[in-house]
């Protein structure tokens, strides 16, 4: 029981670092119709940004890690919008999905070719010691990440629903035509959305880097990942992708302590959130928390 | 008229293909087997991308599966026509089986399905040691023969998947011209009214997608025999996007777009062989381009060449124009 609860905690703490990979990934689906396949390198990059700062300009974590952000914005979030949604869109769907691969293969050789093909150790915000809670020994590193990725969840979800802009950005998400006749302007709430995820991707990416190490192929998994907690919560609400990234990652990290249990190896562990996406597309094809959506001519 | 010159154009072209390698040295026919051998494989995402309208991430899976069962078929004694049609019949089981539930939901969903399945073929090949070798592999896998003599020298088997090839080509190209392909056209330009005229647009996509995925699976079981030694890295999630890409390059929705894109996917890699490792940014980068100025790809950009010098600058510009718009959903 204890073990289960340890697991449960550590999952939640992964789940919660998806659910923003996840989050980001829903915003940017609905507002701009961009299906980012270069999500999960989006989530790789950042924590380079940072090994960069901190080993090549000497600078400390702290701001590293601010920069790591800044940057993000500045590139995952401005540039992608303009250099790269804001052309290929006018050309349709298929031309922007196609360039969002190969954004992704650009990112993912980049930081290869730029830092290094290695994986690289990355220092962590929190303390990795155990603390004793009711006899359960808990990670204070993961407690750490599961507060700060909640927190970030929190700070959007009363962004999105109690502030202005937020308000807007929901309407443009929903109904951009009467968005604008109501006043909304709906480029910059389009832009916010891109600039949004950079910066939930930079988050994701600084907490998850020391647990599964920076590596340039990172975001194959890390994708992954977010896409299947998207469409398991459902794509069109910005909580079903919290719920679907918090489920994918108690899973994720059950699966590989019980994998013996249920009969698979455990060199499948992998496949488990995959299962996940098969199952859920199969009996509830519109997400757990999903709406049905209606289709125009 | 025109289409007695196009029969004429591909005769010419094919009997070129078919004396191509006397002049070539083994590595250049080696190549040029790879590159028609990958034009199959991109047939299929042609009939996926280009005329379904869908997304598949998984075609270098397809061309696992199949590459793997016709090597495991061949090793157990079977001879290679059997285990070609295997290879095909599976991927087409295979296609049906993933793409039926993917297919029910909405436009993107075969897009990340396709996305799971690769990560999951890579993950059984890798581990089912037993069957697949793991990351060993599977070697000296033979290369079939034809009426008692082997086809091991380079240029038999050239000419042995010239011939295949060429009739997998004609099999599509009767398959779009047909009213059946031609339902497929309709609900790429617009689903909902195709629908309303009387085509069951799920049946038609998801056969599109079993087809595309079967002539993945023939293209693998034509590649076992050519690389004699297969291990899981080319199956990856990687080289499955990097067919999509191949095929948007080449022109999606063109006959020759797959072929054109094949030559590109294969021989860009030989010639910048002094850039190395960055083929791969270099690659992705002219993607980016080519989408935002050209989505027709390399065949659209050539006919817009071609009506340019034909016609006064003004129509041209009108023509591109139109290509353009077209492009849109």
């Amino acid at each position: 029981m204890a073990d289960f609860l340890q697991l449960l905690i550590a999952g939640l703490a992964t789940g919660a670092i998806y659910a923003l990979a996840a989050i980001g990934f829903t915003l940017l689906w609905q507002t701009s119709q961009t299906i980012n396949f270069a999500q999960g390198e989006f989530v790789m990059l950042p924590a380079f940004f940072a090994l960069v700062a901190m080993h090549w300009f000497g600078l400390p974590f702290w701001l590293s890690a601010l920069i790591a952000i800044g940057c993000a914005v500045i590139l995952l979030g401005l540039v992608f919008k303009l250099v790269i949604v804001d052309p290929l869109i006018r050309q349709g769907v298929l031309p922007l999905v196609i360039s969002t691969i190969a954004v992704g293969l650009l990112l993912k050789d980049g930081a290869k070719e730029a830092y290094s093909a290695e994986a690289h150790r990355f220092p962590s915000i929190f303390p990795d010691r155990l603390v004793d809670v009711l006899g359960v020994k808990i990670s204070l590193a993961q407690l750490g990440v599961l507060a700060v990725a909640l927190a970030a969840i929190a700070a959007l979800q009363w962004f999105l629903a109690a502030t202005s802009t937020g308000r807007q950005m929901q309407a443009t998400a929903q109904n951009p035509g009467v968005a604008r006749i109501l006043g909304v302007r709906v480029e910059r709430m389009v832009m916010l959305t891109f600039v949004l995820n950079a910066a939930l991707a930079a988050v994701a990416s600084l907490l998850i880097s020391p647990i599964y190490l920076v590596k340039f192929s990172n975001g194959e998994t890390l994708g992954l990942a977010a896409f299947v907690a998207a469409i398991v919560g459902g794509f069109n609400q910005v909580r079903g992708a919290i719920a679907g990234g918090l489920l994918v990652g108690v899973i994720d990290n059950l699966a590989g302590a019980y994998s013996g249990l249920i009969g698979v190896s455990s060199s499948y562990r992998q496949a488990v959130p995959l299962a996940l996406l098969v199952l859920v597309i199969l009996f509830r094809p519109q997400g757990l928390l999903g709406r049905r959506e209606e289709r125009s001519v | 008229m025109r289409s007695g010159l196009a029969w004429a154009a591909v005769a010419v072209a094919v009997l070129a293909l078919a004396l191509a390698p006397l002049g070539l040295g083994r590595y250049d026919v080696y190549i040029l087997t790879l590159w028609l051998v990958t034009a199959v494989a991109a047939l299929g995402v042609n009939l996926i991308v280009g005329y379904a309208g869908q997304e598949t991430l998984a075609q270098a899976a397809f061309l696992g599966i199949g590459a793997y069962t016709s090597a495991l078929l061949a090793k157990a004694g079977v001879p290679f026509g059997l285990a070609f049609f295997a290879a095909g019949g599976i991927s087409f089981a295979i296609g049906l089986a993933i793409g039926f539930p993917a297919l029910r939901v909405q436009k993107h969903y075969l897009a990340f399905v396709t996305l799971a399945f690769s990560v999951f073929v890579w993950l059984v090949i890798r581990n089912e040691e037993w069957l697949t070798g793991g990351v060993m592999g599977l070697k000296d896998i033979e290369r079939p023969s034809l009426f008692g003599a082997s086809l091991r020298p380079h240029r038999l088997f050239f000419w042995f998947v010239l011939a295949i090839a060429a009739a997998l080509t004609f099999a599509m190209w009767w398959l779009v011209r047909s009213p059946w392909g031609r339902a497929f056209t309709a609900l790429r330009e617009n689903p909902v009214r195709a629908e309303s005229l009387g085509v069951n647009v799920r049946r038609y996509t998801l056969l599109a997608f079993a087809i595309g995925s079967a002539y993945g699976g023939f293209a693998g079981a034509l590649y076992a025999p050519l690389v004699e030694f297969i291990d899981p890295a080319p199956f990856a999630l990687g080289p499955s996007l990097l067919f999509l890409l191949m095929v948007v390059v080449g022109g999606s929705g063109s006959f020759a777009g797959p072929f054109v894109g094949a030559a590109v996917a294969v021989l860009l890699p030989e010639w910048l062989r002094f850039a190395e490792s960055y083929y791969l940014l270099i690659y992705a980068a002219l993607v980016i381009l080519m989408m935002a100025f050209c989505p027709t790809g390399l065949v659209g950009l050539a006919g817009r060449l071609w009506s340019l010098r034909r016609r006064p600058a003004r129509m041209a510009e009108d023509e591109g124009a139109r290509a353009l718009g077209e492009a849109k959903p």
